[in-house]
């Protein structure tokens, strides 16, 4: 099925059927420009709990997360298509964000939803196989799909459909691609410090902002989460009401049924605050993307800064390479250097020693111009496509968030209409006491 | 020995003094306790807290204006100035006259709880509010509002007080009365009547509910300030964010006023809970005590009577009995004639049976009166309770309800600010 579906969806260099087992790093799904999103639907339908052997007689409990697809044309058009169905793991989508981070290190990548539950209240379970938890995070792996899918350049990507459609031998595809070196290698240089004499001021700015961004949103986080464990402890409390009110309407005659129908009420309105914060959770998830989003886009910035930087480590070292070939020619001297040093202790050195030395510095000067010119484009690129995608982020981050607080406005509103309903209700109680 | 001025000695002069007619004053009647609407004769109102420092020590005195229409007042207007201890004396005193009768408590001396300091001025306005609600129960009280000792509380000056206090019973008198009472308490109450019972258990399970509730509700102004405390921190982080933001600079700081007016309101809530329903439920925690005192009071006199029918029961067995043996001898040893000895004691019981006969018959009074002024004020409590605390939890209901309205409105302001953001922004779009 998944590859009737491919012929359907993509006119590809490599329609054959047998070809799904082949690496297709370079197939083009989209030629009119759409993303991958708006031909196929992207669900993760559920969550089930699995055990396996992890190593030697130690048996390990972990969650896959069930993988739908369908084409968008089919469902459009009302055929009752059924999805193409595979189970991934968390680590999966670990490993096809790290290639990702690895093969497009100039795109804001989208996170994932949380390895630990973090910014926890006492009523919020911190266990990973807490239903409410793994629900959470079915949630934002779907949206992390859709994120990617939608991107006008990571939607195109081979790995991310394989990724979608193909169970098995996936995980093998991948590490063909040698992605992993090239990880090793940028985890290092992110977290080296070093000295860019000439950064792009935007992406210098843009990095500022992202370690605001960080810091502020964990600082949101860790009081929302406080203060919803002190409305909980507010909303709880009121069920204590609701128990002695009960007691007491045993003992009166007339005031009996009005307190007795009151208590419901606050034992009502106790119960109303675990759906609330329920909800609540959401919006912080919608915060908590954007606490990591802030990594990816420093990640960007970083890798500007290790661009630019290595552009003015070679552009600096073919100068210097450059002045020695000058003095070398014209025989002065200016520039130290070992030859100079021996030459001045053991004798001038014959014309055809300094002869040989000119033409490995030419060759090396020649490189050199090489490697500064490939330096300059590589910085270029990264430059120019890293800004678009940083102000696709920026729109989106806009978007997103301007959302996330209209969905808070419309919690707390929700939130006050129960509060009304139940108070109201308990004032006709009373009233009847 | 001078017993029944206890309940009837601070009676107005002009009504009748018969026991009987005096029972009928204790019967009272639905309608009697629904005012005419103008049928209110006194008014009275405690304010004006002040702090006198004296070289021996601070204490805070109230105004107390009394507005009246009552005959036994000379004037129809009075302010005079009183503390404390002087409602503690005036409280103690109509308690002594009518030891039967439910008196509304006063606040409590202290409050050991958060160490509140005497003199700190939530503390001194929730006492000024329960020392007139104290005031104006014995106002409103048909016995209570007539009692002499009221009355030159609401006008004496504070001289006139202090003399006024000297009076009263006296010392041996009062010692008498408190030696009785412990006697009786020790000895118990034997064949109280079932709906004696039936209040006591009430009372028992009514006190445990008020301390629960009491209790309840300090609990959530507890749990309420720590909620405040920690939106204090939140609402904040929105405003330090919308530094770093352009277009969501806006909607940022819209968050962090919505969060900022929510808890003004959530304040303004938080008070409603303290000044109103904690107080009335206070109150209601020492009424409860209040009725088990009256209770005890009122077995005490129950077991005074009953132990004095017990003593006359005796002596009675005495007289009637066969004269023994040793008895006689022992009066003839002394040189008395036997039959003059049986004689002189025949005559020294029938006395003492006539003397115990007629303190059982006062004592009897004593007892039903006591009982019914005990009945007649218990309906007149329970009606004032229910009133009292089903007033509380309305009006903390209604409270609950114009905070959730007024967040409500907050909330739906801020979406109309994101709303007139947008057509804005579409606005700038379409011009460019």
């Amino acid at each position: 099925m998944a590859d009737a579906e491919r012929e359907d969806a993509a006119e590809t260099d490599t329609p054959n059927a047998s070809d799904t087992q082949e690496k297709n790093t370079n197939i083009t799904m989209a030629e009119d420009g759409s993303t991958l999103l708006k031909r196929m639907e992207i669900t993760v339908a559920e969550a089930e709990k699995r055990t396996g052997k992890k190593a030697v007689n130690m048996q390990e409990t972990y969650t896959v997360y069930l993988l739908e697809t369908r084409p968008s044309a089919a469902v459009n058009e009302g055929q009752s298509v059924a999805p193409d169905a595979l189970w991934r793991r968390y680590s999966e989508f670990e490993l096809l964000r790290n290639y990702l981070l690895v093969t497009y290190p100039f795109i804001v990548v989208p996170p994932l939803p949380e390895k630990r539950a973090e910014f926890v209240w006492h009523k919020l379970s911190a266990d990973n196989m807490d239903p409410d938890f793994v629900e959470r995070r079915r949630v934002g792996l779907e949206n992390f799909l859709l994120r990617v899918a939608s991107h006008p350049v990571m939607s195109s990507d081979g790995i991310f459909y394989h990724f979608l459609t193909q169970e098995r031998g996936w995980k093998e595809v991948v590490y063909e691609t040698g992605f992993q070196a090239k990880a090793e290698s940028r985890l290092r240089a992110l977290n080296a410090t070093f000295r860019v004499k000439n950064p792009d001021k935007r992406f210098m700015e843009m990095k500022h902002y992202s370690d605001e961004l960080q810091s502020i949103t964990s600082q949101l986080l860790r009081a929302r989460a406080r203060v919803a464990d002190r409305l909980y402890g507010v909303y709880k409390v009121h069920g204590n009401y609701g128990r002695v009110f009960s007691e007491w309407s045993a003992i009166e005659k007339e005031m009996g049924d009005g307190l007795q129908s009151a208590g419901h009420h606050m034992d009502a309105y106790a119960a109303s605050i675990d759906d609330i914060l329920e909800e609540e959770e959401h919006y912080a998830d919608q915060i908590k993307e954007y606490l990591f989003f802030s990594e990816a886009l420093r990640a960007v910035c970083r890798k500007h800064e290790l661009s630019q930087y290595e552009l003015e480590t070679e552009s600096l070292d073919l100068a210097s390479k450059k002045q020695q070939r000058d003095e070398l020619a014209t025989g002065t001297m200016r520039t130290f250097s070992f030859k100079g040093m021996t030459t001045k202790l053991f004798g001038q050195e014959t014309a055809d020693q300094r002869e040989a030395r000119l033409k490995l510095l030419e060759e090396q000067i020649v490189e050199g111009e090489e490697t500064v010119r490939e330096k300059t484009t590589e910085c270029e690129e990264h430059v120019c496509s890293g800004w678009v995608d940083i102000q696709r982020f920026k729109e989106q981050k806009d978007r997103d968030l301007r959302e996330a607080f209209i969905n808070y406005a419309f919690m707390q509103m929700s939130m006050c209409r129960k509060g009304i309903q139940m108070w109201t209700n308990a004032k006709e109680c009373f009233s009847k006491m | 020995m001078d017993t029944t001025n206890t309940d009837g000695g601070s009676f107005n002069a002009s009504m009748q003094t018969s026991p009987g007619s005096m029972i009928n004053q204790y019967k009272f009647d639905e309608e009697d306790e629904e005012q005419e609407p103008g049928a209110k004769d006194i008014f009275i109102t405690v304010d004006d807290p002040e702090s006198h420092v004296t070289t021996i020590e601070t204490f805070i005195t109230y105004r107390v204006l009394t507005k009246t229409t009552r005959g036994e007042f000379d004037s129809s207007e009075y302010e005079v100035r009183r503390r404390y201890q002087d409602f503690l004396w005036l409280r103690g005193r109509l308690e002594e006259a009518h030891p039967t009768l439910i008196v509304h408590p006063l606040p409590e001396k202290f409050v050991m709880k958060g160490m509140v300091e005497r003199f700190n001025d939530d503390f001194i306005e929730t006492r000024r509010r329960a020392l007139h609600r104290f005031l104006d129960r014995v106002a409103d009280h048909p016995i209570l509002s007539c009692n002499e000792d009221f009355r030159v509380f609401l006008s004496a000056q504070a001289w006139e007080l202090t003399s006024h206090k000297k009076q009263g019973p006296g010392f041996l008198t009062r010692m008498g009365e408190t030696v009785r009472a412990v006697a009786a308490s020790v000895r118990g109450v034997k064949n109280r009547p079932e709906e004696f019972n039936s209040i006591q258990e009430y009372v028992e399970a009514f006190s445990q509910k008020m301390t629960s509730l009491d209790r309840i509700t300090q609990r959530i102004t507890k749990e309420e300030k720590e909620y405040l405390e920690e939106l204090k921190e939140y609402a904040p982080t929105y405003t330090l964010w919308s530094g770093s933001e352009e277009e969501l600079a806006e909607p940022l700081k819209g968050m962090a006023n919505s969060l900022d007016r929510c808890y003004q309101e959530t304040e303004e809530q938080g008070r409603q809970l303290s000044d109103c329903l904690a107080p009335a439920l206070h109150e209601y925690v020492l009424c409860s005590e209040t009725l088990k005192a009256v209770l005890r009071r009122r077995d005490n006199i129950q077991a005074e009577l009953e132990a004095k029918n017990e003593a006359l029961a005796t002596k009675r067995a005495d007289r009637d009995a066969e004269p023994r043996e040793r008895g006689v001898v022992w009066q003839s040893l002394l040189g008395k004639n036997p039959e003059e000895a049986r004689q002189l004691k025949q005559q020294r019981l029938a006395g003492e049976i006539d003397e115990l006969k007629e303190e059982i018959d006062k004592m009897e009074d004593r007892v039903e009166w006591a009982n019914n002024a005990l009945k007649g004020d218990w309906g007149r409590w329970q009606r004032s309770m229910r009133s009292d605390l089903k007033e509380a939890f309305l009006s903390t209901a209604q409270k609950n309800v114009d905070y959730y309205e007024k967040c409500l409105a907050v909330w739906e302001s801020f979406l109309l600010s994101m709303r007139a953001e947008v057509s804005e922004v579409d606005q700038r779009a379409g011009d460019s």
